[in-house]
Parts: C-alpha cells; structure tokens; sequence
C-alpha cells in the first residue's frame, strides 16, 4: 500500500475539497515557504471558493494570498501571527469577515475541541514515507521541530502530506504519524531554505539592547526562581538573545542547573544546554541550523507540539511549568497590557504567537523592550489593542528603568533591594513622554478587521481598520 | 565619582538621546574628532538640544570642543556653557597658556550669562609629546582644572610610534601623567581601550590603568562600561578590609595605643587613607559592610 498521489491536484480532488470549507497550514518553512501558495493556486485552478485558511502564521511570502482574497477564493483567515506586508493590506479592511488571531496554544485547543473544525489540513514536511510518517529533521529543507502542525494532522477530516524528500519506509523520528495522514504528495521542492531558517541568530549589539538585556539577566538573577532546576524560554529577538547570554554567564558562575529551556530554540539556547545550563531543551519551533542541527543529534533536545507546549484545553503543557519568559512588545499600557499585533500606527504587524501562552503559564513573565522607537513612546495609556492581558505581565525593562507590575509587591522589594532602577510604570511614562512628547490618539476606523481570541478561546479585542 | 566617560558623536541624535541610560558614570559628548567639518554646526546644535531637554541626573556630562587651532571652539562654548555642562574637555592642550585662554573665555561668558565663575571646570585632554612634559603645568593653570585625561591615539602619532595593544609605547605617558595629576591635586583619566571585539583585553588594560593610580578611564563603546565600571569600583574584599582597618584604628585609639597592626602587617597613615577613600567610594556606590550593593 501507498498513500503516494500523482499530484497535488489529485490528492485535493481526493480529500474532496469543496466550496465554504476550511484548509489549514503550518509556518514552519516561516519566510521561506512555497506550499501555502502553491495549495492556494492549485484550488483557485480548481475553481473553489469561499475558504477559511486557517495557517498557525501568514508570513509576507504568502503575499499572492492578497488575490485569492480578491478573487474570493479566501474569504476568511485565522491564524496566530501576521507579517507586515500582508497585515498591512489586512489593515485596510480588504477582508468582508475579520481575521481571528489565536495563540499558539489557543489554536491547537480549539482545533481539538472543535471550535475550529478543519476539512483538509496541508502538512509541507521535510521528509516523509510513502505512508505519511513525517518529520521536520531530514532533507534539504530541515526545520526541525514540526510542533505546530500535529494538531492539524491529529483533527483535521483529511490530512495531506506534502514533501520533496521522500524516504524509504519506515522513516525514522517521525514527528506525524501515518495513522493520520490520507495522502502524500511529492514536489520538487517545499521551501527555500535561506527563509526557512536563518544562518544563525545574533546577539545585538546595540548599546540599548544590551542595556535592556543585562537588566532583564538582574531581574532574573534577583527574582528567586534562578535555582536548580530553573526553566527558561526567550525569543529570537536580538535583546532576548544578549539577555540569555548574561544569563548564561551567571548561571555557568553560579553552577545553577536548570531543568529546560522551552520555546522556538535558537543556537543560543542550544549553546546553553551544551554549556549545561539546563537538562533538556523542548522545541516546539527551530529558529536557526544549530538549533536544527541540534534537534536532529542531541537526545536532550526533545520535539513537543503545540498542544503540549501551550494548550489549555489539555490537562497540563508545558509553558504551566515555566519559571521566567522573556518577551517583546510594540506597546505597553499602564495596567501592563501588551500588544504585540499593531504597530504604533495600527496596522497589523504581528500577532500573539506564544506570547499570551508563556506570559500566562510562567512565573515571571518579562517584556524588553525600548523606551521609545522612531520616537513613538512605548508605554500608553492604553495599547491600541490587547494582545496579552497585562495581569500575566510581571515585569517592563526599559533601557530608562524598570518598571514592576504593582500585583508583585514581593518582586518590587527583591529588586530594589538588588540596586535596580525600579520605578512606577506611570512614572516612566512621563519619563518617555519628556523626550517624545505624547503623540495624539489614533484614530480607529468604523470596521473590525481582526477579533483578538484569547487562549481560552474567547473574545479579547478588536483590531479596526486603520483610517489615513 | 567618574569611573567610566564615555564618548558619544555629537552628531548621532540616537545615541545622544540615550546617553544617560547607558551605565557610564559620565558621558562625553563630541564636538571634535567624530563630526566632520561641514557638520560642526548641526553636531553643536544637536549637543546643546540634548543638554537642554534631557535629564542627566546621575551622569556628569562633559563636552568635547574643538581645539584651540580650529575656528570652532568659541562658537562651541557659546553654544554649550549656558547649558552648564559639567566639564568642557579642551584637545590637544600642550601648555598652561592653553588652558588659560579657554578659562577667560569660559571666565567672560560665564559673567555674561549671570553664572558663578568656575560653574563650568576643564578637563585638558593631552594628547601631544609637550603637553606630557607640560602636565603638571597644565593641572596646575587654573582652578577649573579638575582633571586630565590621557589620549593614546593622537599621542602616538606625534611620538611616531605604533599604537599597539600592549601600549609599552604610552608607559612613560600613564605614569607621567598620574604623577603630574596627582600632585596638582586633580583626578586623571585612561585613554580608550579602541578594540570593541577583544573584552578580556578591555578588562586587562582597565586594571592595568587602576593599579597605576588613574581615577577612571574612557571608553568608544558602551560595551565597555561596565567592565570599566567593575575595575574601577572596590572589590568587597577591598570594602571589607577597609572597614577593619578603621575598626582597628579606632580600638587602638580607645585603648591609648600608637603603633597597631592588622593580618600581621603594620597599619600607617598611607594604608589608613587608601582605607578611607575606599568606604568613601563604597558609600557612594551603595555599597555596605560586605561589599553588597
């Protein structure tokens, strides 16, 4: 038996695709994926229409999606993150139904419970049998982790498995397993490796980052949880990575042994486990070759997917055992309130990702980022929109202070006590606002272009559409 | 107390505007060597902009002006003074007279703009073979000097020797320097360690420039504050040993003896005194008994 078909066309035809459906993708090919347009085009040939896409991330490579929009071959789309360029057409109200941003962990939760129901879920993998046993590690264009796919191929009706390296059967490593999967496709190729991952991901050098960094590595240091047995997650973000970094020097000075690093894994978190900062790293995403290096060789460098990493539908995952969580934001309000969908104008740039999840299972949940950028004050009022609540936010590290969510009385005193400049979140507001000034309030359009679902799969916010 | 100056191009609105966030003890705004020619006039406005609408609490700011051979230096103070900057660092002063001219300057402006005199103090920045044989005279010239500060790269040029790492070739300099310096009485400041990639190197040059007797030293990169900052600052050990040595004075004064000793070593006057600038330090820093910040 194989579940090899012909064609892409063939294995659609197959899972019998029809008008009013929904197909669903992952993002780990990120910038350097073919598949999603390549399965849009083939349905747009097909003449279907009116779909629900339903992609973990819609990064700017997806851009042709714009026409299927257009052509209303795609009339609604829900996914975790969106890039800027296609956020920013998003922005202007181009779509009839708005788009659900979830989480990370919200997606997965409500692909399971159903809320989300998928007909045809299209899986690019690196590698695969002629079965649909699949795996992220192997091939010209490895991204190690497979983590945000399976609960596609676990729930959807039909599942589809696309690949440009078929491998003997059995493969070995799977991270989807053949019960799942109705059909295999072969392509000539599924990505670009150069946008799949990056070479290596550097540690900033700029003077501001590193000043925000070695104050988070404090906070950290001072906070009570940096101990045996620690655990640790941080994104790829240049800050993130040189405040990992000063970690690391006092967790190797200290001969502190953590328990594991979680995330989307970097070289850098790789480097601390080889350091043997921590036992185990839990990957639900690669960020980079070391990381995807690593994964395929070191068994203390452990696959999990989305639905252990973040989802609260199930009963534990893993972010409900993390100690401390660095993360970014666009903007901040004075109760703490993170967003990380729009940029300051209000046009969608991002979107929550595993932000809401981390910030909600950890114990200290940190947000690095500047005073101010483009002369755009960081700290508001109110964000335009909230992305992550800010009773999950513990603490802000601006390069200008540090400012400690007031629910935290005993972190307050702890850092205060270690030297570090803490100070009211109102207070460095003003402090922001005397070198730019307090911009006006942007003005919202009349038009939802996206609902904020929170991980708990209710209603959060509402992105409008952004008026010139 | 000034451990680390950190020079910031005064022509870089994103980097001025951080200044005082990047954990330098002061910060030293260029007017001189990183602004080309036809950008003095933006980098002087620029300067004088971010004094004004910035607060540098907790950080002493120092302006470097052009040097006394260019047509910039009036126009420089007449911009920078009535922002009371805390220091002006004057390059390549190779004499007293040098130091003069600008303290009249400085003396006239300062009457014309109703501040007291001396408000604005100077840094002579020597970086030529004659200001090293002058330095004593240059500490010496006027009562805003309250510090010197070494320049390695411009000196070499005029000694026609190679900058090297190791920096034998500025030895006599350093040591010249500390010795005119702290016999007029004033502080003294180490050239910049230039390699941003090499921070064993940053740290090595630093103790170095500390065990010779400098106050503090500069730094291109804000890479290398903190590094400089940490050589700079007593070590708890120091602190501790400073607090027992003065516990020791005080017992011996109490029991009505002269001569006292402490770890088997004899306690004078000079051990006394580096005691007390050590807590004097310490204090400053927030650093208690223990050496805990």
């Amino acid at each position: 038996m194989s579940k090899v078909v012909k064609s892409l066309k063939e294995a659609i035809r197959n899972a019998g695709l029809k008008d009013g459906m929904t197909v669903s993708f992952h993002h780990h090919l990120r910038n350097g994926d073919y598949v999603l347009n390549m399965v849009m085009d083939e349905i747009a040939d097909l003449g279907i229409k009116d779909l629900t896409v339903n992609a973990s991330s819609i990064f700017d490579v997806h851009a042709p999606i714009l026409n299927h929009i257009e052509n209303n071959v795609v009339t609604q789309i829900l996914c975790n993150y969106m890039a800027s360029g296609v956020g920013r057409a998003i922005s202007t109200g181009i779509m009839e139904k708005p788009v659900q941003f979830r989480t990370h962990g919200g997606r997965p939760s409500d692909i399971a419970l159903g809320r989300t129901p998928i007909d045809v879920a299209f899986i690019a993998v690196p590698a695969a049998d002629n079965m649909g046993n699949a795996s992220g590690k192997f091939g010209p264009s490895a991204c190690g982790s497979l983590g945000y796919a399976v609960a596609d191929a676990m729930f959807a009706k039909k599942v589809i498995v696309i690949t440009d390296n078929l491998m003997p059967y059995p493969l070995p490593d799977w991270a989807i397993s053949e019960t799942y999967v109705d059909y295999v496709v072969t392509v000539d190729a599924i990505g670009d490796p150069k946008g799949i991952v990056s070479g290596t991901t550097k540690i900033t050098r700029d003077p501001v980052g590193l000043v925000m960094a070695s104050y988070a590595a404090q906070v950290i240091k001072h906070s009570g949880l940096l101990k045996d047995g620690f655990s640790f997650q941080t994104g790829a973000g240049g800050a993130s990575l040189a405040a990992a970094s000063f970690l690391k020097e006092i967790m190797l000075k200290e001969k502190i042994r953590g328990s594991f690093g979680l995330g989307g894994i970097t070289g850098y978190m790789v480097e601390m486990l080889e350091a043997g900062c921590f036992e185990k790293l839990m990957d639900v995403q690669c960020f980079d070759l070391k990381a995807v290096e690593s994964i395929r060789s070191n068994p203390n460098h452990i696959e999990i997917n989305a639905l252990q990493y973040a989802s609260p539908a199930f009963k534990s995952a893993v972010v409900d055992s993390l100690d401390v969580v660095i993360l970014g934001a666009t903007e901040i309000d004075t109760d703490f309130n993170v967003n990380v969908h729009t940029d300051s104008n209000g046009y969608i740039m991002g979107g929550s990702g595993g932000h809401s999840d981390a910030a909600a299972g950890s114990k200290l949940c940190m947000i690095i980022a500047p005073m101010f950028r483009a002369r755009l004050p960081i700290v508001r009022d109110r964000v335009h929109c909230v992305s992550t609540p800010g009773q999950d936010i513990d603490v802000l590290v601006t390069q200008g202070g540090i400012a400690v969510n007031p629910k935290n009385a005993e972190l307050t005193e702890r850092l205060k006590a270690a030297g570090l400049p803490i100070l009211d979140i109102r207070a460095l507001k003003e402090k922001t606002e005397a070198i730019t000034g307090t911009p006006d309030p942007l003005r919202k359009g009349d038009r939802a272009v996206a609902q904020i679902v929170s991980r708990y799969g209710e209603p959060l916010d509402t992105i409008y559409n952004v008026v010139d | 107390m000034r451990r680390s100056l950190l020079f910031l191009p005064g022509n870089t609105p994103n980097i001025l505007i951080n200044g005082n966030c990047l954990g330098a003890d002061a910060v030293i705004f260029d007017l001189e060597d990183a602004v080309a020619p036809d950008q003095k006039d933006a980098a002087r406005i620029l300067v004088r902009n971010t004094m004004k609408y910035l607060n540098f609490r907790g950080c002493e700011v120092i302006v470097r002006i052009n040097s006394l051979d260019t047509a910039y230096w009036q126009a420089d103070l007449d911009t920078i003074v009535p922002q009371k900057p805390n220091w002006i660092m004057l390059p390549k002063t190779a004499q007293a007279s040098d130091v003069q001219t600008v303290d009249a300057y400085l003396t006239a402006l300062e009457e014309k703009l109703g501040m007291e005199t001396g408000t604005v103090r100077m840094m002579p920045l020597i970086e030529t073979a004659l200001g090293i044989e002058n330095a004593f005279c240059i500490a010496s010239a006027s009562k805003r000097v309250g510090a010197l500060f070494l320049g390695a790269e411009d000196l070499t040029a005029d000694l026609r020797c190679k900058r090297t790492k190791g920096s034998h070739e500025i030895e006599y300099a350093r040591g010249r320097m500390v010795v005119a310096a702290r016999a007029a009485g004033v502080d003294v400041y180490d050239t910049p360690f230039t390699d941003v990639n090499d921070p064993e190197g940053m740290a090595e040059d630093a103790a170095y420039a500390k065990a010779m007797g400098f106050t503090g030293k500069a730094a291109i990169s804000p890479r290398h504050v903190e590094t400089i900052n940490a050589v700079f600052s007593p070590t708890a050990e120091e602190v501790n040993y400073a607090y027992e040595v003065l516990e020791a004075i005080a017992q011996a004064k109490a029991q009505g003896r002269g001569a006292i000793s402490l770890r088997g070593k004899m306690i004078d006057a000079p051990i006394v005194t580096r005691a007390q600038q050590t807590i004097a330090m310490a204090e400053e820093l927030g650093m208690g008994k223990g050496g805990q910040a």
